[in-house]
């Protein structure tokens, strides 16, 4: 098998084309790093090991950079992710305003802890650093919805918003 | 110069320096973590803490990172201040919130650097009582161990390994108190310079892994100072051993050759010693593959009657020691003495160490390989035949990088500045090799071809550079105009290809860029560890004429020191020599073909068993010495032949000592500077002051054979050198070459070794060891091109034309049977053309077989190869010798199945 066709194999040949438009505008290859994981991981909820090797490749890059950099990013996932993704922020204002009961709340609702799956699929609980939406604390993000003051007893109401 | 103030006390200090620097140099103690001489500095760890004051009335000062501060005249700080050492304690507990404890069942304990910054900041209280974040450890191969939550994060390992080394495979990821040093997924680290990690680590995350199979705490090392024996680098190690096994090699500093670092064939390749393939005793053959063990008595009154009847032809070997040839030389005589090496490999050293000095061109030593500006290496897989040159020329490129940052006023140590501002700008290097080779991704620009066709490129790049003729391919052009415009220009090549026209062409190089008014430098690798060693020795046969002249049958008795003849020449002239000679004398440490074959073998120690001289690259002769007493009847094979001599009435070799056979050695031509290398065994005169081998700590000196006896034996003497096999003596204030081990007060790990510089990355206290044989400067001529046949390549029908292919695994005889090694290498393999692969049926996976060499080889292919020809790799079964000429045929092997790559194996986690 030819590597242009193994790469194919990996990643699809729309992402490969999305990550070679966005090369254009870059001084090298490598810089595409961030947003070839982010136009992958759109496509399909995370970054496989799979993945990851064929974005390296694609970009000419060793393997194990690629991954640094992945791991170093909380919103890059180099494991599945439900079908939505929670993320709770415990930064200072977040804290003092008692994210830990809001933490709590979500946990039981869904019965996982975090940094799990739920058995269905459904949700994905992560921790994150401070939204910068501390004037409306505790918050959380849910996808690409922030969701603000956050209280234990409003937890059902927002969650079932989501299936 | 700069003076500073540190806590009321005014030093004199270099001012390019930073404060760390600067202050450890003036022996305060200040702990650090991820600042390395040969690293600089980043400022990651915040360990080197530091007041520093505005001006003598600040009494408040502000806290400073030491290591990312110049030591600019008039500096004014604190180490000793509260808040400085409070701050230092706090950076400590942090680090250490994650660590696990675990010293008693940590390799590195007893020589961790987080050990002693510990109790050098005070922070001897754990309060932290929380959960601890745990890792999975990875499998990273035969060198190395990995314990991962040993961690402080200080990123050493991967500044090491990624940019100094060039490695791709081990990286930081994650964030936060979460950071993983390691691979994407388990596996081998590929780099060749992967064992520096063990000594980089300033905690047991990295650890040797052959060490641990039998590990032994340094303070229970008896060690001395020795000579890798890999390769004709000669890099200065520590060997240690207990129980009478070799336990670990670790880098000795040198400051003009391996400085920090030593590369894995190095570190890991001393395990033969321990071999159970080890001749022990003398032995006298009765039968294929059965010999009667003699006492030594006994062999050596047989061969001294041998040695009274006359007819003697004696070879050396180019993996042995200046005195155990000397020795062998002097017995036989010059007329029937051959080196050992094969004709052509001897023909190629004596061409080398012509050019040399025809030339006024200096031999670089490693630090000033590091200084050249442009490099031409010509056909010479350097990481894989002298591999520790091919880790100084990743320095010399990225060097550029410092000389910009000098003119952008950028700190040289500041290391995170000088590279982001270089922006990836290299010196240039260009590199025409047989095959894409490990440093290619610094080479400004690469050419590949069959060997002929390089030495052909050599000359065409010393015509451009005499007058450019517009017609030269790019490579060549680029290549010229590099080396013409460069300052301290560098040409390096070897003997890697056999090919004689390309150590000529480098000769011509160099001739052009004299006579341009440049002064270039030429590095030319030689095989083994003593090549230059035994071509400056010569003798009178070379090896085709002396297995001749033993094959003709007028010769009775045959002695081999140390080596295995069918590797220095085809195997029928071999076997037709050593199946006619009466008496086949062997001394080798190993059982080799050739030992089998013996009708007399003596033992030999190893270099580690035995004090000698290895001669390098550079003409540097260096000393080994004796690290223990070789077990039964182990001896170093001079003394054998001195001995047996000597019993035959012969008055000339009546040596008793090493430093006897060094005063016949010093005899010989070239050879005048080789006592002065190292100290001899009246250095200090009483032997009372002798430099101990065990450390000041060692213990069980009096239980650790009482499963034999119970009571303490005595400890021997040692007359050879001015080494004790003790504790007792003075261990202070030697020579470099006599340093055993580096250890300081407050300092127990390898960290401690700027105590034994005169400073830091500098000299050896001392003076770096060794002493160079010969001087360049135009003594000579230099060597023309000699007329090469031209021979084309071959093809499926009419048979292929083999390229020797060298490897860091394998290529090597003693490194290679090393058990670490033997497991981190492939089995032996032949590299193709896509078209000839094709043409042949063959693919990656499959075997071709080779009825000339008689044996199978895993195929290779590479578009770099080209078509005709076929790279094999040497010294691995089938071609451990010298491969024939012409043109060989070869066909796909249908009954090969691939050996399982023991790399894919995930053998433990956790
Ligand atoms: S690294 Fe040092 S401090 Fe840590 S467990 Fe090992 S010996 Fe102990
Ligand atoms: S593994 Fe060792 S060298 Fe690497 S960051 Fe951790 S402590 Fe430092
Ligand atoms: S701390 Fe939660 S949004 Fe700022
Ligand atoms: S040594 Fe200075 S910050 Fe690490």
């Amino acid at each position: 098998m030819s590597e242009v066709s193994q790469l194919i194999e990996a990643l699809s040949v729309e992402e490969v084309d999305a990550i070679e438009a966005e090369i254009t505008h870059l001084p090298d290859r490598e810089s595409a790093a961030i947003e070839a994981m982010r136009i992958v991981q759109e496509k399909r909820g995370w970054i496989s090991d799979e993945s990851l090797r064929a974005i390296a490749r694609l970009l000419g890059m060793p393997t194990e950079a690629l991954d640094s950099i992945a791991t170093f990013y909380n919103l890059i996932f180099r494991k599945p992710v439900g079908r939505h993704v929670l993320m709770l922020c415990d930064s200072v204002s977040c804290y003092v305003m008692g994210c830990d009961k809001v933490r709590t709340a979500v946990c039981d609702q869904l019965g996982v802890e975090m940094g799990e799956t739920t058995p269905d699929g459904r949700f994905t609980l992560l921790p994150i650093v401070c939204l910068g939406a501390c004037d409306r604390a505790p918050v959380m993000i849910i996808d690409e919805e922030l969701i603000t003051h956050l209280s234990a007893d409003s937890i059902p109401d927002i969650l079932s918003g989501f299936d | 110069m700069a003076t500073i103030v540190v806590d009321g006390v005014e030093f004199e200090v270099d001012e390019g320096q930073n404060l760390l620097h600067a202050c450890l140099s003036q022996g305060l103690e200040l702990p650090y973590f991820c600042w390395h001489p040969s690293l600089g500095s980043v400022g990651a760890c915040r360990q080197c803490a530091v007041i520093q004051y505005a001006d003598a009335d600040d009494t408040r000062g502000r806290l400073t990172m030491a290591c990312m501060t110049p030591a600019k005249d008039g500096t004014r700080i604190s180490i000793q201040t509260e808040t400085a050492k409070q701050f230092r304690a706090s950076v400590i507990e942090w680090l250490m919130e994650n660590h696990p404890h675990d010293c008693p069942v940590c390799e590195e304990g007893g020589e961790c650097h987080l050990q002693d910054m510990t109790v050098m900041t005070g922070h001897i209280q754990r309060r932290y009582r929380g959960r601890k974040r745990t890792f999975e450890n990875q499998y990273l191969g035969p060198f190395l161990n990995h314990e991962m939550n040993r961690c402080i994060t200080c990123y050493r390992c991967v500044r090491f390994y990624n940019d100094y080394a060039g490695g791709t495979d081990l990286q930081a990821f994650g964030s936060r108190d979460r950071m993983y040093f390691g691979r994407t997924t388990d596996g081998v680290l590929e780099n060749e310079f992967s064992g520096n990690l063990i000594e980089v680590c300033p905690t047991g995350v990295f650890t040797d892994k052959p060490f641990s199979e039998s590990y032994t705490r340094k303070w229970d090392l008896s060690s001395a100072p020795s000579i890798c024996a890999g390769c004709a680098v000669g890099c200065n190690t520590f060997v240690s051993e207990r129980y009478g096994r070799l336990k670990r090699v670790h880098n000795r500093y040198h400051g003009e050759l391996n400085g920090y670092f030593l590369c894995d064939r190095g570190r890991f390749g001393a395990g033969f010693v321990n071999s159970t393939d080890r001749i022990e005793h003398v032995g006298e053959r009765v039968e294929d593959d059965l010999f009667d063990v003699l006492d030594g008595e006994v062999g050596i009154a047989k061969l001294a009657e041998m040695i009274r009847q006359g007819d003697v032809v004696g070879i050396g070997s180019p993996r042995a020691s200046l005195e155990t040839n000397v020795a062998l030389k002097t017995l036989v005589g010059e007329a029937q003495f051959c080196t050992g090496m094969s004709s052509a490999e001897e023909s190629l050293v004596d061409l080398i160490i012509q050019t040399q000095r025809a030339t006024s061109a200096d031999i670089p030593s490693l630090s000033d390989v590091e200084s050249a500006d442009a490099v031409l290496i010509l056909g010479e897989d350097v990481l894989n035949t002298a591999p520790r040159v091919a880790l100084a020329l990743r320095q010399t490129v990225r060097n550029r990088a410092l000389n910009l940052a000098g003119e952008a006023g950028i700190p040289q140590w500041q290391d995170a500045g000088v590279s982001s501002h270089a922006q990836g700008r290299l010196n240039p290097l260009f590199i025409a090799s047989v095959l894409p080779s490990g440093i290619d991704d610094i080479a400004a620009d690469l050419a590949h071809d069959v060997p002929l066709n390089l030495a052909d490129c050599g000359f065409a790049i010393a015509a451009c550079i005499g007058e450019a003729s517009g017609s030269e391919p790019g490579f060549v052009r680029k290549a010229a105009a590099a080396l013409r415009s460069a300052q301290n220009p560098l040409i390096v090549s070897g003997t890697s290809t056999r090919t004689r026209a390309i150590v000529e062409a480098a000769g011509a190089v160099v001739a052009a860029l004299e006579s341009a008014g440049k002064v270039p430098r030429l590095l030319l690798v030689a095989p083994e560890a003593n090549s230059f060693g035994s071509g400056l020795i010569g003798g009178g046969l070379d090896m085709n004429a002396a297995l001749q002249r033993v094959a003709s049958g007028s010769t009775k008795t045959l002695i081999v020191a140390e080596n295995d003849i069918f590797r220095r020449a085809e195997r029928e002239r071999v076997e037709q020599a050593l199946c006619t000679v009466e008496n086949l004398v062997v001394l080798d440490s190993l059982d080799t073909p050739t030992a089998s074959l013996a009708s007399l073998v003596f033992p030999a120690a190893t270099f580690a068993e035995s004090t000698g001289t290895f001669v390098n690259y550079e003409t540097r002769a260096q000393r080994f010495y004796c690290v223990f007493e070789p077990r039964n009847a182990i001896a170093p094979s001079w003394r054998w032949l001195a001995q047996a001599a000597t019993d035959a009435g012969r008055d000339d070799l009546g040596w008793r000592h090493v430093d006897d056979v060094l005063e016949a050695v010093a005899a010989s031509p070239n050879m005048a500077g080789v006592r002065a290398v190292a100290p001899d065994a009246g250095y200090l005169g009483s032997s009372l002051c002798k430099t101990p081998r065990e450390t000041p700590r060692f213990s069980g000196r009096t239980a650790m054979n009482a499963n034999v006896n119970i009571h303490e034996p005595k400890t021997s003497v040692d007359e050879e050198t001015p080494l004790s096999f003790s504790m007792e003596g003075l261990n202070r204030d030697q020579p470099s070459a006599l340093l055993p081990f580096v250890w300081a007060p407050g300092w127990n790990s390898n960290q401690s070794v700027f105590k034994f510089q005169q400073e830091i990355g500098g000299a050896a206290a001392g003076g770096d060891p060794g002493v160079r044989l010969l001087a360049s400067g135009s003594i000579g001529t230099m060597p023309a091109r000699s007329a090469s046949v031209r021979s084309d390549g071959g093809g499926v029908d009419t048979g292929f034309r083999l390229i020797p292919v060298q490897a860091i695994f394998g290529s090597d005889e003693l490194s290679s049977r090393s058990p670490p090694v033997v497991e981190r290498s492939s089995a032996a393999f032949m590299i193709f053309s896509p078209m000839d692969a094709e043409r042949l049926g063959a693919a990656q996976g499959m075997g071709v077989s080779c009825s000339v060499l008689g044996a199978t080889f895993a195929v290779t292919v590479d578009a770099a190869m080209k078509s005709g020809y076929v790279g094999v790799s040497v010294g691995f079964t089938g071609a451990e010798g010298e491969l024939p000429d012409g043109l060989i045929a070869l066909a796909v092997d249908p009954n090969y199945r691939p050996t399982p790559n023991p790399h894919d194996r995930v053998i433990a986690r956790g």
